[in-house]
């Protein structure tokens, strides 16, 4: 805010010269950026193919309608791999994060200096990486197939779990700590009595949420071959099996509603 | 004290999350028949999983010795389509998502526009930025326009449904003030609303150049352009050093715009 | 019987928290300790029980010497001093039986605490223990269910469940009404007098300070500035452990002080005498 004097009195602007400056330079830079990265996208544009986007998109949309329920029997297993990839990648990520959780958190990590930069390493390598890029890596060095999605969610949920996990154990209750402690508990018991009760809700609230994003990541996992539904839809695309596709989205964003159904109605049951 | 005129219990147990007993083991026995379906169905191919144990160790040899040189023009390439389309579309999207966002909002939207907005915000949501991108590059053809498109498309979803609820969490009150002085719709919108809302608005958008930076990794995979693409290529030719160095970029990227975003969020709000 | 000698904490902050405190507490004695937030009450009651590691000072419990503890002596000697908490400290989200279990921690093993198999003998002393403090329907409540008197009672039944020679009782009245603050008091000094139990207790109401305690210690700045029965707080000692203020009109404390106007000016000078 600033109040200058000009000859018929003064004049109220809310900033002061320099910050207005700034921000404006602020805003140039933003629109030039954009020029820039503008021209960079399309300079390889060929510009015929979006002029006839809408003739395209209609052309689409009516191979693409009606969807082949027929091809409904073909997707039961691969719908049951896609849950199961999602489930057990959950799980065996639970596994994995919670050590790596209480190795990061300030106030149980055993050595603030040493293990909590790799464990916090650990989380930070995990989340960087997109699920469907570390199913790339594992199909290219296991081959095709659940275990390379099970593991990638797993992989990818590390990070995720262990995140939202330590920050839950660093806002914990520390005079409950305490009270258990002066108890004469040893420290897995300070463990077991203090801390572990007062992160079940945060615990069971972050899982069920993870395993909500991980039914939508498993469902294009077979993108790149690791298994589910996905391998359908690869195949449908590449073979431009339009009517299949339509299907194959169907029941992707039915699972996707239900698997949100399912978790709201199991946390509200748990916390 | 009394002791031996009352008898106590020496026997105690926590009582069971779930109080019907036939319930519980229904439901333990379902878990077990589940993880033993579930894990027998994970095929386990061991000849070629032990060659994979050498790929593997071969990849991470390849972090190890990252080649940023052989493919470098294109990673570098590859990059440069990832961030140009990560800055498009995050500035395209938050342009397109303020208007919906506006609109659905139920406490300034009248309800035909409210339905409307509301209805672009769930279906960005629900459909999956790779498919969203496949159904792109099926219209408009390869290349990154298309992953521009997919990624603005989800920013829509990801800010319009965010600010409108900002929208409908504003204090009322200061809106009250306002609209007391006689101000019309729009000046309701800008002194009322505007104020309350930008910092949050700024701050999600930083967010989001986030996640799109992430995502436009990712949807390279099906032709949308990108690193993601380049990323592709590499482990399809086994390269797994230049696989790594794409990796290793990834990362370090991710973690500077994280740094920068929310130092710039911190300044902000 | 506790003895404190030259008991001194400065934390790394750089504050003198406790400076050369010797105390002694016989077996059976109820020490009130008074004095203004920040006087370091919570620090002594904490470094007795090492939850706060004290910076030079000795301090022992009988013949034991527990500031020369290691990790494992330190755990054992912890079950002979049971602990009661402002705001209770019970784990919220546990059971009532098995927060009073948890006073038995040091007694079990590990894994007989993980699947919460306690001895039969623990969990009939817990039953008794709950039955005393008047909770004996409450067992498998959990804890958050409970409102303020009971958890303090389920507090005061944790701390009796380590089956200690002493307790440290650290303002167990302050956030519980007038009324519940008496009960919990009372309940406090009958079950040491039914075992013969010595404690130290934190607490800033003067008045039940003066009702419930066998003794007074005064803390200032981190020292002794009174020790002596409750009878002797009088308006002058009030002021000096606490600051000038008209004693008289909040209280019925100008019965027994000797003066009726309180708020003796030299205060410096009366804690050079003591």
């Amino acid at each position: 805010m600033a109040i200058r004097q000009a000859p018929h009195g003064p004049i109220w602007r809310k900033r002061t010269t320099p910050q207005s400056i700034a921000l404006w330079f602020g805003w140039l830079l933003l629109v030039l950026l954009f020029v820039l990265a503008w021209e960079a996208m399309t300079r390889n544009q060929i510009w015929a193919f979006v002029w006839d986007a809408p003739e395209q998109a209609a052309d689409l949309f009516g191979r693409m309608v009606p969807p082949r329920w027929s091809y409904m029997d073909q997707l039961w297993v691969p719908l049951w791999d896609t849950i199961n990839i999602a489930t057990l990648g959950t799980l065996l990520a639970i596994v994995l994060a919670v050590p790596v959780a209480f190795l990061a958190a300030r106030n149980t990590t055993p050595s603030p200096l040493l293990v909590r930069p790799i464990a916090i390493f650990i989380i930070v390598a995990s989340r960087s990486v997109n699920a469907l890029i570390w199913a790339l890596l594992l199909v290219a060095i296991l081959g095709p197939g659940l275990l390379a999605g099970i593991i990638a969610i797993a992989l990818r949920s590390i990070g995720f779990i262990g995140k939202l996990l330590y920050e839950a154990i660093e806002e914990i209750d520390l005079r409950q700590v305490e009270a258990v402690r002066a108890t004469g508990a040893g420290p897995a018991q300070v463990l077991d009595y203090g801390i572990v009760p007062q992160i079940m809700p945060a615990f069971a609230g972050i899982t069920l949420f993870r395993w909500d994003i991980n039914i939508r990541e498993s469902t294009v996992l077979g993108l790149v071959g690791a298994g589910g539904i996905g391998l359908q839809l690869k195949a449908s695309v590449d073979g431009l099996a339009w009517p299949q596709v339509t299907l194959i989205f169907i029941v992707i964003l039915t699972t996707v509603i239900l698997s949100e159904w399912v978790s709201a109605r199991v946390r509200a049951a748990l916390i | 004290m009394s002791e031996g005129a009352t008898r106590y219990p020496r026997h105690w147990r926590r009582p069971p999350l779930i109080s019907d007993g036939r319930l519980r083991w229904a439901i333990y026995a379902g878990v077990l028949v589940y993880l033993v379906v579930g894990i027998g169905a994970v095929e386990v191919n061991w000849g070629r999983l032990s060659e994979g144990w050498e790929r593997g160790l071969r990849f991470l040899g390849g972090f190890v010795e990252p080649d940023f040189i052989s493919r470098w023009d294109d990673i570098r390439a590859g990059l440069i389509e990832s961030l140009a389309m990560t800055l498009t579309a995050t500035v395209v999207g938050v342009l397109i998502s303020i208007p919906v966002g506006i609109g659905a909002a139920r406490n300034i939207a009248p309800s035909p526009v409210y339905l409307a907005c509301r209805a672009l915000i769930a279906l960005s949501r629900s459909l999956q930025e790779i498919i969203v991108a496949i159904l792109f590059v099926a219209m408009v053809g390869f290349g990154p326009l298309a992953g521009f498109l997919t990624l603005a498309f989800a920013t829509i979803g990801f800010l319009a449904k965010l600010l409108a609820e900002d929208i409908e969490d504003i204090d009322a009150a200061q809106v009250e003030a306002i609209r007391a002085t006689g101000a019309g719709w729009w000046q309701v919108l800008d002194y009322g609303i505007r104020s309350q809302v930008t910092p949050r608005l700024i701050g999600l958008s930083l967010y989001r150049l986030d996640i799109n930076f992430r995502e436009s990794a990712v949807i390279g995979i099906v032709g949308a352009g990108g690193v993601g693409a380049t990323l592709n290529t590499a482990l399809d030719r086994y390269e797994y050093d230049s696989a790594a160095a794409i990796l290793i970029l990834i990362i370090v990227i991710v973690l500077v715009t994280e740094y920068v975003s929310g130092w710039v969020r911190g300044r902000v709000q | 019987m506790l003895r404190l000698e030259s008991l001194t904490k400065r934390y790394r902050t750089g504050d003198l928290a406790l400076s050369e405190i010797s105390l002694a507490i016989p077996a059976g004695q109820v020490v009130g300790l008074i004095g203004p937030s920040g006087a370091g009450k919570s620090t002594l009651i904490r470094c007795v029980n090492r939850l706060v590691e004290p910076t030079s000072g000795r301090i022992w419990l009988d013949d034991l010497e527990l500031t020369r503890l290691g990790r494992r002596g330190l755990r054992h000697a912890r079950r002979r001093m049971g602990m009661i908490f402002q705001e209770y400290a019970l784990v919220e989200r546990l059971t009532v039986m098995e927060n009073l279990l948890s006073g038995r921690l040091g007694y079990v093993s590990f894994w007989s605490s993980l699947i919460r198999r306690f001895p039969p003998a623990d969990i009939e002393n817990a039953f008794r223990l709950l039955d005393r403090v008047g909770l004996m329907e409450h067992a498998d409540k959990r804890a958050d269910a409970l409102s303020g008197g009971q958890r303090q009672r389920v507090g005061i039944a944790r701390a009796l469940a380590q089956e200690p020679e002493i307790l440290l009782v650290d303002e167990p009245t302050a956030s519980l009404d007038p009324k519940t603050s008496r009960q919990i008091m009372r309940l406090l000094r009958e079950v040491c007098a039914e075992r013969g139990l010595a404690a130290i207790v934190n607490i800033h109401d003067v008045l039940l300070a003066r009702e419930f305690m066998m003794r007074i210690v005064g803390l200032r700045a981190g020292a002794i500035v009174y020790d002596g029965g409750p009878d002797g707080l009088t308006p002058a000692v009030l002021t000096e452990i606490y600051g000038e203020e008209d004693w008289a009109a909040s209280s019925d404390l100008s019965d027994t002080g000797p003066s009726p106007r309180p708020g003796v000016p030299d205060t410096d000078e009366l804690v050079g005498a003591l």
